[in-house]
């Protein structure tokens, strides 16, 4: 693990660029690991989807497939790639603070 | 009279009724097996059909050929289950009740998933081969076929026996090279997968095979429509992908009886617990096969391996004890890779597929994560054994959990981390 920064503000990340310890999610940093991912100000769709998928993963393990979260969270498809552009997967996860998806074999 | 109902008879449902059938009382148990079809398909073949390797005939046979003597046996589509009540409604009225249930009712594809799918392409440029019917018909096409751009696309995951698109692609090249026309062929995988398979060591050495064949790979795309004007599919994100021949593995979902009983996921898969297989919400329904949401493959083999399980945790639940056999997510497919040679994968929950030697360490005959022709001798054998052991439900020499013995471990690689500065 590196520690060279000593950076107030800053935070490790896993291998695959999500949050690597979960406790260092408050609702401040997803707006920070939003702006890292290009996503910009996050709007109350967004908190819709990511409040979802934190459910999801405290129930599950992990974080939800597109398909279930289209059809439980009310965010159409398009409307979620629109949120969270190029692999809404993957990206509303990052900003969640969760690991990347385990998703299916 | 105490009654067992299995719902579906392909490969899981016809595996158990065999087990239980020869294990359970027919004077205190009544057996019965329902399915819409009189056929039974041999699903591993379909793959082979495209390219002439197999006719249709080679992979049906009537299920009845199947079936122990004693059984009751209904051919009918299932309405719904109606679990609460522990009784089937099937379309043709009948009403079966049960004091355990075991769902068997597989997946199928759902292209009406995808818009533009079936529209005025479909099974002229566009085609599957997860059912005999598409199967049937691109082979039809690819006899007369000129070539151009054929493209494989996966829709989404999970979808029965994830292997089957690499062989496809693999089979296409070795086709299209006996035809002396693989320079009027591009080939290309459209996955939404990160890699060419779901599992690191695996899909490094597979994309390698894809490399070497000269097939393209297309990462994570996520198919959101097929235009049919301008033959090409169109991902959420706005990726487009042409082609002159789409072979598509649509999405794959449960049983539509599953859906209407209520018991299903999003996918109408059944919320099955991952070890002993029994449903989350019902003490006495059991699901085995592709109508689990188990986070397993969906293939055959994984069927055989789960029915030992099954069979030894319902006979406990019928003597009141506890579900004592567990099931570890054990996988082992053979992969047709094209040329008469072939791969083998042998996986868990818990254990990737690994380089390595099967079923006998340091012996085989099939070597693991490697191209052989026993491999491939491997996989055009297992018809035979399909046939006239597995689905009858007769001991195989494979254990049901996944052994390390043969396998070469991998180097254990640390997770690197990165620190990310906010300010």
């Amino acid at each position: 693990m590196s520690t060279e920064t000593k950076n107030e503000k800053s935070v490790v990340l896993d291998q695959d660029g999500h949050l690597a310890n979960r406790e260092d999610w408050t609702k401040e940093l997803a707006q920070d690991l939003a702006d890292h991912e290009g996503i910009g100000e996050l709007t109350n769709r967004h908190w819709d989807v990511i409040n979802y998928i934190r459910e999801e993963y405290e129930k599950n393990g992990d974080a939800p497939s597109i398909r279930k979260l289209t059809k439980e969270s009310g965010v159409s498809t398009k409307e979620l790639y629109k949120l969270f552009p190029k692999g809404p997967a993957k990206k509303a996860a990052k900003v969640a603070g969760l690991p990347k998806p385990k998703g299916c074999i | 009279m105490k009654k067992i109902v299995i719902l579906g008879a392909g490969t899981a449902g016809t595996m158990m009724l065999n087990k239980l059938s020869k294990a359970l009382d027919p004077k205190e148990w009544q057996l019965t097996i329902v399915d819409k079809e009189k056929a039974h398909y041999y699903q591993p073949g379909f793959l082979f059909i495209p390219f002439g390797i197999y006719e249709k005939e080679d992979v049906i046979k009537p299920k009845d050929n199947f079936f122990p003597k004693l059984a009751n046996v209904v051919y009918s589509p299932i309405d719904r289950i109606d679990a609460e009540n522990n009784v089937v409604h099937l379309q043709n009225d009948q009403k079966l009740d049960y004091d355990y249930l075991i769902v068997a009712t597989g997946s199928e594809i759902c292209p009406d998933e995808i818009e533009g799918m079936t529209d005025e392409l479909w099974y002229k440029s566009i085609f599957d081969f997860y059912t005999i019917e598409g199967a049937v018909a691109l082979a039809e096409f690819l006899k007369t076929w000129e070539g151009g751009e054929m493209v494989l696309n996966i829709a989404e995951m999970p979808i029965k026996c994830p292997v089957a698109p690499l062989e496809f692609v693999f089979l296409a090249d070795d086709y299209f090279k006996k035809k002396g026309m693989r320079d009027d062929v591009d080939i290309t995988l459209v996955t939404p997968l990160d890699a060419a398979f779901t599992k690191p060591v695996a899909a490094k050495s597979l994309g390698g095979f894809l490399e070497e064949k000269n097939i393209n790979l297309v990462t994570e795309f996520n198919i959101g429509r097929v235009d049919n004007e301008q033959k090409k599919i169109v991902s959420w994100d706005e990726r487009e992908v042409e082609f002159d021949l789409l072979v598509s593995i649509p999405t794959n979902m449960g049983s539509k009886a599953i859906e209407r009983s209520g018991l299903g996921d999003e996918l109408n898969f059944i919320p099955t617990n991952k070890h002993t297989l029994q449903s989350d919400e019902y003490e006495n329904i059991f699901v085995i096969g592709d109508a689990t949401n188990l986070p397993s493959s969906k293939a055959g083999s994984v069927a055989h391996f789960e029915s030992d399980i099954l069979f030894e945790n319902l006979l406990s639940a019928i003597e009141g004890k506890p579900l004592e056999a567990q099931f570890d997510g054990h996988a082992n497919c053979f992969i047709e890779s094209g040329g008469g040679k072939g791969l083998l994968i042998d996986f868990n929950y818990d254990v990737e597929p690994l380089p390595g030697k099967f079923p006998i360490p340091g012996v085989g005959p099939f070597s693991l994560l490697k191209e052989t022709r026993m491999n491939h001798l491997g996989k055009m054998g297992f018809r035979w054994l399909y046939w006239n052991a597995l689905i009858k439900g007769r001991e195989l020499p494979l254990e049901p959990q996944m052994s390390m013995a043969g396998k070469q471990k991998p180097k254990i690689i640390e997770q690197k981390t990165q620190t990310l500065n906010l300010n």
